[in-house]
């Protein structure tokens, strides 16, 4: 594999061979950004919280146990018990699995497609280029939160149709900021040298247009994960997102909402401030990256 | 995103006007497609939902026989665009009356609490962002910018129930529930109860149009004007204010354009949690009842909204700045 510097498409930068000095230096300069390290830290942690966490620290999330309900934090239950008599601690482990799993999941998909449909779209260019995105275009007028609640008003979504639908709704803005490159790339010499030597088209968009817009694509990626597992979290705070047996952050804090006025505040604060510390890891990760990389722009 | 410069980017500004006003047209249509198709996706089809879960096999050949539901796809999307253009959005399941109607009836105020609350995030967002940029590295802009991340980061909803944990149940000084009126009058005349609401749609807001102003307010300190107002003598607050504020901040009002989408569904969980009678509630329980023609007229009006905004906002910039007429944004 060849790390080339990640580029921002604008033509001041002349095409050459891969230097190998970016590397260490980005790495310094993500370190430098302070607010990055902490998101880091705080990501690493919400993951062994939610993977470890419950080996450690093992409770039923099986069987309800209504004669404990509701209980405030205290002995035996750190942060109480839901409802059903759920231990709260134990439940924000298993919940912050979803989470994670979905988020994670749905913005990679919505990257992997994005980056593929905006690199044939900016590559083959003319009609082509033009009716995909119009595609785009389409779908951003439909904001995702209304689609997928029509989807789940079709069907109560399963976990892995969960993070498929998440993901087939966010992958125009990585297709746009993809696509703007590509136009760019493809008149590089070293693109037109593949086509000039044989190369196929998939060559060309596969092996050279896509892996030059990594630096934009891995940013974005990041991005893409914080607002997914943002947008599960709203799906299941309105009630069509995660269903039980199975439940997220969004789902938990939704349960606990009805409580809250008798003073549960254990059933809305660590689910919510959870949600808040794992979206803004990775937006700290998305900057920090994104100044490490070189790359312009934050959103489209 | 880089402008591309080509043949036609020089060409006049009507020609970028038609063209992009044909390409969102052409937009619009699309989106017609693909809700079209999401109606014939629902289980059981229009038929089910229409006549109920207890339908006979007769029945529902009946009705589609009698509602042209038989007839080839294509013809079926030409009578459904010809009832579109004619204002006819299909009848609610659930509430027996035009989609039409009960969008037309909620949509004033859903706009009431987006305009609200878009006024008073500009009106804090963007001296802030201005500010930021001026003082930038310094710990004002540090700490700003962070707490903007952290706000874009928290789900409204979330920051809804905290608003209202503080200001209802622990300072008892607003109400936690959104005005109820049929009108916008009616609703007009409970200015406390909207505070809440209108609150909680405008702080991310603030989070997302301070990050903009900010960065094009630095990209703008960095031009050669700039440069030259400051070596002719001219103050800080001088070129702040007269040379710099004006060029920065005019991309991020005409970025307002392309907020629609966001605004509609902000509007959502706002109206959902303070329970505004309004099209995003309105949304939300046909969502629960699963009223389909709703939903889908619903989708509709957002996305024609989403389309038109995004159009306004790259006509005003093209007006403004003649160097964006090349580019699709």
């Amino acid at each position: 594999m060849t790390t080339t510097p990640a580029t921002t498409g604008t033509t001041d930068i002349v095409p050459g061979p891969p230097t190998a000095a970016p590397r260490g230096r980005g790495l310094r300069r993500f370190l430098a950004n302070r607010m990055a390290v902490v998101g880091l830290a705080i990501l690493v942690l919400l993951v062994l919280f939610s993977v470890l966490g419950p080996l450690v620290y093992p409770t039923d999330q099986v069987h309800t146990d209504l004669a404990n309900a509701n209980l405030p934090p205290g002995a035996g239950h750190p942060l109480g018990t839901d409802a059903v008599g759920y231990d709260v601690l134990g439940r924000l482990m298993i919940a912050g699995r979803v989470s994670l799993v979905v988020g994670l999941a749905a913005g990679i998909l919505a990257t992997l497609v994005g980056t593929l449909w905006g690199a044939v779209a900016g590559y083959v260019g003319g009609w082509v280029d033009a009716a995909m995105m119009r595609v785009v275009d389409a779908g951003i007028a439909i904001p995702a939160i209304f689609l997928l609640l029509v989807v789940s008003a079709i069907t109560r979504p399963s976990v892995p149709l969960l993070v498929v639908v998440i993901g087939l709704v966010s992958w125009l803005v990585p297709a746009r900021l993809v696509r703007a490159e590509a136009v760019s790339l493809k008149t590089r010499e070293y693109v037109l040298a593949v086509r000039a030597g044989g190369g196929t088209h998939g060559r060309a968009v596969l092996r050279h247009i896509v892996p030059n817009t990594v630096g934009t694509v891995v940013v974005n990626a990041t991005f893409q994960v914080a607002d997914a597992i943002l947008l599960v979290a709203y799906l299941s705070y309105l009630g069509m997102g995660v269903q039980p047996p199975s439940t997220d952050w969004g789902a938990m804090l939704s349960s606990g909402i009805s409580l809250v006025y008798s003073g549960a505040w254990w059933l809305i604060l660590p689910a919510g401030l959870a949600i808040v510390a794992v979206v803004c890891a990775f937006n700290f990760i998305g900057d920090g990256l994104r100044d490490m990389l070189d790359v312009k722009g934050r959103r489209s | 995103m880089t402008t591309t410069t080509r043949g036609w980017a020089r060409s006049p500004l009507l020609h970028y006007v038609l063209r992009r006003t044909g390409q969102a047209l052409l937009v619009v249509l699309l989106v017609t497609v693909v809700v079209f198709l999401l109606l014939q996706a629902l289980p059981g089809g229009p038929a089910r939902g229409v006549l109920g879960q207890t339908a006979t096999p007769e029945q529902i050949a009946a009705f589609n026989a009698a509602n042209g539901f038989d007839d080839p796809l294509p013809q079926q999307y030409l009578a459904f665009l010809d009832r579109l253009l004619h204002g006819d959005l299909g009848t609610s399941y659930v509430m027996n009356m035009p989609v039409a109607d009960a969008i037309g009836e909620r949509l004033p105020k859903t706009l009431l609490l987006t305009v609200l609350s878009l006024v008073v995030a500009v009106a804090v967002a963007l001296p802030l962002g201005v500010r930021q940029a001026a003082r930038r590295n310094s710990a004002f802009d540090y700490s700003t910018t962070t707490l903007a991340v952290v706000l874009y980061s928290t789900p409204s909803f979330f920051l809804g129930l905290l608003l209202v944990i503080v200001f209802s149940q622990w300072l008892g000084v607003l109400p936690a529930l959104a005005p109820q009126g049929q009108t916008v009058a009616e609703v007009l005349a409970e200015p406390k109860a909207l505070v809440l609401p209108v609150l909680t749609g405008s702080l991310v807001a603030v989070a997302t149009f301070s990050r903009y102003a900010r960065s094009s307010t630095i990209d703008n300190l960095a031009e050669d004007y700039v440069r030259t107002a400051r070596a002719k003598g001219t103050s800080e607050r001088a070129v702040l204010r007269r040379h710099v504020v004006r060029n920065s901040l005019t991309p991020v009002i005409a970025m307002l354009g392309y907020q629609v989408p966001v605004v509609f569904g902000g509007a959502l969980v706002v109206e959902q949690l303070f329970n505004y009678p309004g099209m995003g509630l309105l949304f939300w329980s046909s969502a629960q009842a699963s009223d389909f023609p709703v939903l889908l007229g619903c989708v509709l009006v957002i996305a024609v909204a989403t389309v038109a905004g995004s159009l306004l906002a790259d006509l005003t910039q093209a007006a403004v700045d003649p160097r964006t007429r090349g580019g699709l944004r």
